[in-house]
């Protein structure tokens, strides 16, 4: 199965275009035939999956014998090399310890020509590793569960079965992505999953706000391409005119780059990270893409589209670990952009009373701790976070739809409240996800987060990357008490709204039962070794981090943190005392409410949150605005001077020209020539008319004269 | 007749005095050929005119038979018979325009005929 893993994004991309032709034929509109693709891909995934891990024990074996047989040769050799052999335990010693990371795993590969151009041989192709395997797993679950959940979801729209389409081109799109071999294919798949996302947020595209948020997400994501497609470009040339995502890691590595070239492409890199995975200052499309139906969110604005910036990154992590000095800095950009976005993105999921824009600011959160996660260097711990946030964040997408099913309203304040009572289900697995989102042990978001704790604790060089740490504990904080405020809102208390909410059906609740229990036990894959027995320790860094020559892990410098009972409990505390603070101030109305409108301080730093930082604003009133009106007067300007002068200059000139034409060219040359031939012709005929005297013995006198004449000439010259 | 000549140029030619009877007929040819165009040129009446051009075929005929002669070929008395046959209808053509002329103007001057004056 592993070298035809690629036939897994061609199942829902063939289910796609089924769809859109027979899909209004079938009796469920369509909807079955997504489940089918999706269903079956799931089942590929999953051995693929298997096969992998059996891929990556037998590249570990085999380092291992042929080690052993290095040492067992070098015992049973003379007493020289045994004198080496007693040196190299000293430098084996080192291996050891790290040995995880020095057995090498191939990747599987498959690649097609798609086109040649210039010499320049443009291929499509398959990168399968870990970090793909992994990705194909998390899509195709979650993808599925959420295309069972729309089939209730979603049910008597009037376009159920469009909806169904592109869920499925979605899914072969981001698979695309997960497994493209070139970056050409990377960008094409990027902007495919940009599409789809621009497609399903604007679903209900009948009303204002919805194409308007569709609008925005795709602008924004414009303004981010820019980038990639500057990086992609730079990388292209610094590479030595490939594609290959492995050949631009590895030539990054090993120094046939210069690292000008690589901090420029990963800066420009950076762009579209920010735009994709939804980081300050690009954030803004995100919270406003929850405009389309839930399951969209949960499925692309959560576990899957949002993570293709991370996993881009994290699938060029040579020129981003190089380009930007992560090994061996305490700061950088990557670094910086996922700090800013934890803390920004979290504070703003406190004003939000729509259920799931409080969740979209969450997930902008969570996004940035990925980044800052691999901007510290602690690539496992960020992709072990997208692991673990992709079920829990998709499991609170859905349960927040599961409730505004119920009350047919997003508004915490205004129709929600009380839920616990009417809707069991939803509540536990909600709980459960929140619980693991705040990371309380031992579920799935403990393990990730302190891991990326642990990372920007003991990684990097001088001083490492403690500030982010610091970083990353305040927005634990924060999460807590954001997450306890929206909780609070939604269950407890009394019921706001109108009539009487009900349970949904199954269809909606066993995927929420699927994520939950995913979210407690997801952090089993990567438990720490201080706690776990050899064989389940660490088992994600096995079996998902890429360990070949395209990969920093071939540096000295790269490591992975080590489990740090210390950052766990103090992460820990800190979590469950923002969870005790939101209690407080919400359960038992203790402390100062009311402080924003009494505290100036507190009251700008309210609206300063309540208007998201003014981003909004800057960039529709500020830049927009400062630019179209400008842009307009000077296009205008360039219009009435440059334009129409050269317009009626050409005119103008354009008359001269034919009065002079008319005078000279046409009056003197050319009637000149007519009038002259007819003058000519006319003294001519009157030359010649002599000759014809109409005596016909003239002519024939004239006729036997040239014959003579003739004839003479004959006879003399030939 | 053009047995005759025939018969007079090839025997001289094989009696030694090589082409002095060739001579002698090319310079009939010839002089019959002047008087022609003389003739043709010079005559007021049509129907002279007409009789001229007779001349000058016959100044041709007499060549070709000359030359057919000389080189023993039937070539040239075949050319001469065409000829004639040609000049006969050229006649009867010719006869009946004049006759045209007479009618329309009651003279076969060709110098009354000059209709064609630029």
């Amino acid at each position: 199965m592993l070298e035809n893993a690629w036939i897994i994004p061609l199942i829902p991309a063939a289910s796609f275009f089924l769809i859109l032709f027979f899909g209004k034929k079938l009796p469920r509109k369509g909807s079955e035939l997504g489940i089918a693709a999706v269903g079956l891909a799931f089942v590929l995934a999953l051995v693929t999956n298997v096969q992998w891990f059996t891929h990556v024990n037998d590249a570990e074996h085999k380092a291992e014998e042929t080690e052993q047989e290095a040492v067992g040769t070098g015992h049973a050799a003379t007493g020289e090399s045994a004198a080496v052999v007693q040196e190299e335990p000293k430098d084996g010693h080192e291996t050891e310890e790290v040995e995880g990371h020095h057995f090498e795993v191939q990747p599987e590969t498959k690649e097609w020509t798609w086109f040649e151009n210039g010499g320049v041989d443009i291929k499509v192709g398959m990168l399968l590793d870990g970090p793909a395997v992994m990705m194909l797993f998390v899509v195709t679950l979650v993808s599925l569960l959420v295309h069972i959940y729309s089939t209730d979801y979603v049910a008597g729209d009037r376009r159920y079965t469009h909806f169904f389409a592109f869920l499925s081109l979605f899914t072969a799109s981001m698979l695309g992505l997960i497994m493209a071999k070139s970056t050409l294919q990377l960008i094409v798949c990027w902007e495919l999953v940009g599409v789809c996302s621009f497609v399903l947020i604007g679903h209900w595209w009948e009303e204002k706000a919805n194409s308007d948020a569709a609008l925005k997400a795709f602008i924004t994501n414009r303004v981010g391409d820019v980038g990639l497609l500057t990086g992609m470009i730079t990388l292209f040339f610094a590479a030595g005119q490939t594609f290959d995502i492995a050949t631009i890691n590895a030539k990054a590595l090993d120094g046939s780059i210069t690292h000008t070239a690589l901090l420029v492409a990963s800066l420009a890199l950076l762009l579209a990270v920010m735009s994709k995975s939804g980081q300050f200052i690009l954030h803004t499309w995100l919270p406003d893409a929850m405009a389309g139906p839930t399951p969209v969110s949960a499925l692309i604005h959560a576990a899957t589209m949002v993570v293709a910036g991370i996993y881009m990154v994290g699938r060029l992590y040579g020129v981003f670990y190089e380009g930007l000095s992560i090994g061996v800095s305490s700061v950088n950009a990557l670094a910086v952009v996922g700090g800013v976005t934890v803390i920004g993105g979290a504070l703003l999921a406190f004003v939000q009373n729509d259920i799931k824009k409080v969740l979209a600011y969450s997930t902008v959160s969570q996004l940035g701790y990925m980044v800052m996660a691999l901007g510290v260097g602690a690539w496992t711990a960020a992709f072990f976070h997208l692991f673990t946030h992709a079920f829990f964040k998709a499991c609170l997408f859905l349960g927040s739809g599961s409730v505004s099913h119920a009350v047919h309203s997003f508004d915490m304040k205004k129709d929600m409240g009380g839920l616990k009572k009417w809707m069991p289900h939803t509540f536990w697995t909600f709980m459960v996800s929140t619980a693991a989102l705040i990371g309380i042990l031992p579920l799935a978001g403990f393990w990730s987060k302190d891991e990326i704790l642990a990372g920007a604790y003991q990684l990097g060089g001088a001083g490492n990357y403690k500030a982010f740490m610091i970083v990353g504990v305040v927005g634990a904080f924060m999460t807590a008490a954001y997450m306890t405020r929206c909780v609070y809102l939604t269950f407890f208390g009394e019921f706001r709204g109108h009539g009487h909410p009900h349970e949904s059906g199954p269809r909606i609740v066993v995927p929420l039962y699927i994520l939950a229990g995913l979210a407690v036990v997801a952090g089993v894959a990567n438990l720490p070794a201080a706690l776990a027995p050899g064989s389940v320790e660490l088992r994600f860094e096995h079996f998902y981090e890429p360990k070949a020559a395209y990969f920093p892990s071939i540096l000295p410098v790269f490591d992975a943190p080590e489990f740090s009972w210390g950052i766990a409990l103090f992460s820990t505390a800190i979590g469950l005392i923002g969870v005790g603070l939101a209690y407080l101030w919400y359960f038992k109305k203790a402390g100062p409410h009311g402080l924003s409108e009494r505290s100036a301080l507190a009251g700008t730093g309210y609206r300063v949150l309540q208007n998201k930082y003014y981003f909004d604003w800057l960039y529709t009133d500020v830049i927009v605005g400062a630019t179209k009106g400008p842009i307009a007067r000077a296009a205008y300007w360039v219009n009435q001077n440059v334009i129409d002068g050269i317009v009626n200059g050409a005119g103008r000139f354009a008359t001269l020209l034919g009065r002079l034409t008319y005078k000279y060219i046409d009056q003197g040359v050319v009637d000149g020539a007519v009038l002259g031939s007819g003058a000519a012709a006319e003294e001519g005929g009157q030359i010649f008319r002599k000759l014809t005297s109409g005596k016909v013995q003239q002519y024939g006198a004239l006729l036997f004269g040239a014959t003579a004449v003739f004839a003479g000439a004959l006879i003399l010259f030939v | 007749m053009l047995a005759t000549v025939a018969s007079l140029v090839q025997n001289e030619s094989s009696s030694g005095n090589d082409g002095l009877f060739l001579n002698q007929f090319l310079l009939l040819g010839g002089v019959l050929f002047c008087i022609g165009v003389y003739g043709v040129l010079a005559r007021r009446n049509a129907v002279m005119v007409l009789m001229s051009i007779e001349l000058i075929l016959n100044a041709v005929n007499i060549n070709l038979l000359a030359f057919g002669a000389m080189n023993n070929d039937v070539a040239g008395a075949v050319f001469a018979l065409f000829v004639i046959a040609v000049a006969a209808a050229e006649v009867g053509v010719g006869l009946a325009i004049v006759l045209i002329i007479y009618r329309n103007r009651h003279s076969v001057d060709l110098n009354d005929v000059d209709a064609m004056k630029g």
